[in-house]
């Protein structure tokens, strides 16, 4: 990265593997497994987050020295919760059917663990450059945990990738359905998210022994 | 008898951390003793006892289409709905701060055991989740607002408690290294929730109205025909 000094791309790079904010600092489970039954809603939520988390570590950095520290949660909150709300709205507009399928989740970005760690654990000490460069790392950091439970949930549960047949038509029973490949309907129900996301856990620190924890 | 479904529904199979995966951050967090799970879930249940149905007034009364009339015939046409995300935070870091203050002052002994987890419940997603679902479900009366809030709360409680006392006794385990801690969390959720999803038939002998907003409300999250399909298919075998 030619833009950016080692410091700061270690900023955008760290929460992308050995500090990601799902599976290291347990930040932000909830949506995270909700949603995830398809990629397509992943995806989105993703980019909903990268928006609300970036522009609101910026702005919470900014105000961060005329906050009054007994009030901060609240005013945290109102930042992270109009920044949804023009989230919500965007989605409304552009996205309708998109906006139903992740109904409340949308909504509970405001109470995502991610958003509220990162306030206090980042954006109130350090400048508002930084802290945009740290926004942006988590939340792609949450985006790449997403998209890959995301891409198994959907690729086994319905045959299909962002609604496009990938393993052929299990009806007209083409591709690999002529083998006699079945959809397996236990992906989409939620528990398998959670089964998922355990077995990222365990690939993750099977490959990096420094982050196996005492039980 | 709709208090009854209601309370039953909420606990056991729209739990809010089995079926929504709401509050798990806190879930994970602070479920590894089961004395502060007991804490943290008494809390919970205390806090959403108050702010669903007070939200369910504020969504009734200043929120929702045409819900400011009351003012006068020229307010009838107002739709405020897109403001309720700001105004249910603030209700709920309001109130939040409000009971803390009030148990502190009254009840010592009972501050002294809830005190440390009342900041954190102000971003437990358990409780504006609570509210959304309130909001969403069109829940119709004040009554069952507060039946609502109460018996979600009790679900989340019984969810913290379980794998508390899960990890509890797992600590003494010999679990494959790398899935330690976190991981194999996960995975006894993951399976556990699968138990909870037994509990899908138990309301099958309830109104035609009731189920089909049962139904409607499990594959909310969830658009594609497939996983509709799914889940009649197995409420129908549960019938048989």
């Amino acid at each position: 990265m030619g833009i950016l000094s080692k410091k700061d791309s270690k900023l955008i790079l760290d929460p992308l593997a050995d500090n990601n904010p799902i599976t290291i600092q347990v930040l932000g489970i909830c949506s995270a497994l909700a949603i995830t039954a398809e990629l397509k809603a992943s995806i989105v939520m993703t980019i909903s987050v990268l928006f609300v988390l970036g522009v609101g570590n910026v702005v919470v950095s900014l105000m961060r020295n005329i906050i009054p520290p007994k009030i901060r949660i609240i005013v945290q909150l109102v930042v992270v919760a109009a920044l949804v709300i023009i989230v919500d709205q965007v989605l409304k507009a552009f996205a309708y059917e998109l906006s139903k399928t992740l109904s409340v989740f949308v909504g509970l970005i405001i109470t995502n663990c991610i958003i509220m760690g990162r306030f206090e654990a980042f954006a109130l000490g350090n400048g508002p450059w930084k802290s945009f460069l740290d926004g942006i790392g988590n939340a792609l950091g949450y985006g790449v945990i997403l998209i890959i439970v995301g891409f198994f949930r959907e690729l086994l549960g319905s045959g299909t990738l962002l609604g496009i047949q990938v393993l052929g038509d299990p009806i007209a029973k083409t591709g690999l359905y002529a083998l006699g490949y079945e959809n397996n309907g236990f992906m989409l129900l939620s528990p398998m998210a959670l089964i998922t996301v355990g077995i990222i856990i365990w690939v993750q620190r099977s490959r990096n022994k420094t982050l196996i924890e005492e039980n | 008898m709709e208090h009854i479904e209601l309370f039953f529904k909420s606990i056991f199979i729209d739990n809010m951390v089995f079926a929504t995966f709401l509050g798990m951050c806190s879930y994970l967090a602070v479920s590894k003793k089961v004395s502060t799970a007991v804490g943290l879930g008494a809390a919970v249940i205390f806090v959403m006892a108050i702010t669903v149905p007070f939200n369910w007034l504020l969504d009734q009364y200043i929120l929702r289409d045409g819900a400011l009339a009351w003012l006068g015939p020229e307010y009838a046409s107002y739709d405020l709905s897109f403001l309720s995300f700001i105004l249910f935070i603030a209700t709920i870091a309001t109130m939040v701060q409000l009971v803390e203050i009030i148990v502190e002052k009254f009840s010592p002994s009972l501050y002294n055991s809830l005190g440390i987890f009342l900041p954190l419940i102000a971003v437990n997603c358990a409780i504006l989740g609570g509210s959304l679902f309130m909001q969403s479900r069109e829940i119709p009366s004040l009554g069952l607002a507060f039946n609502y809030g109460v018996s979600s709360g009790i679900g989340w409680f019984l969810a913290i408690l379980a794998i508390a006392a899960i990890r509890e006794k797992i600590r003494y385990s010999n679990v494959p290294a790398p899935l330690r801690g976190l991981g194999i969390t996960f995975i006894i959720t993951g399976l556990m929730a699968i138990g909870f999803m037994s509990f899908g038939g138990m309301l099958t002998g309830g109104d035609e109205a009731a189920q089909e907003s049962q139904r409607e409300a499990k594959v909310e999250i969830k658009k594609e025909e497939a996983p509709k399909n799914l889940i009649s298919e197995n409420t129908k075998e549960i019938n048989q």
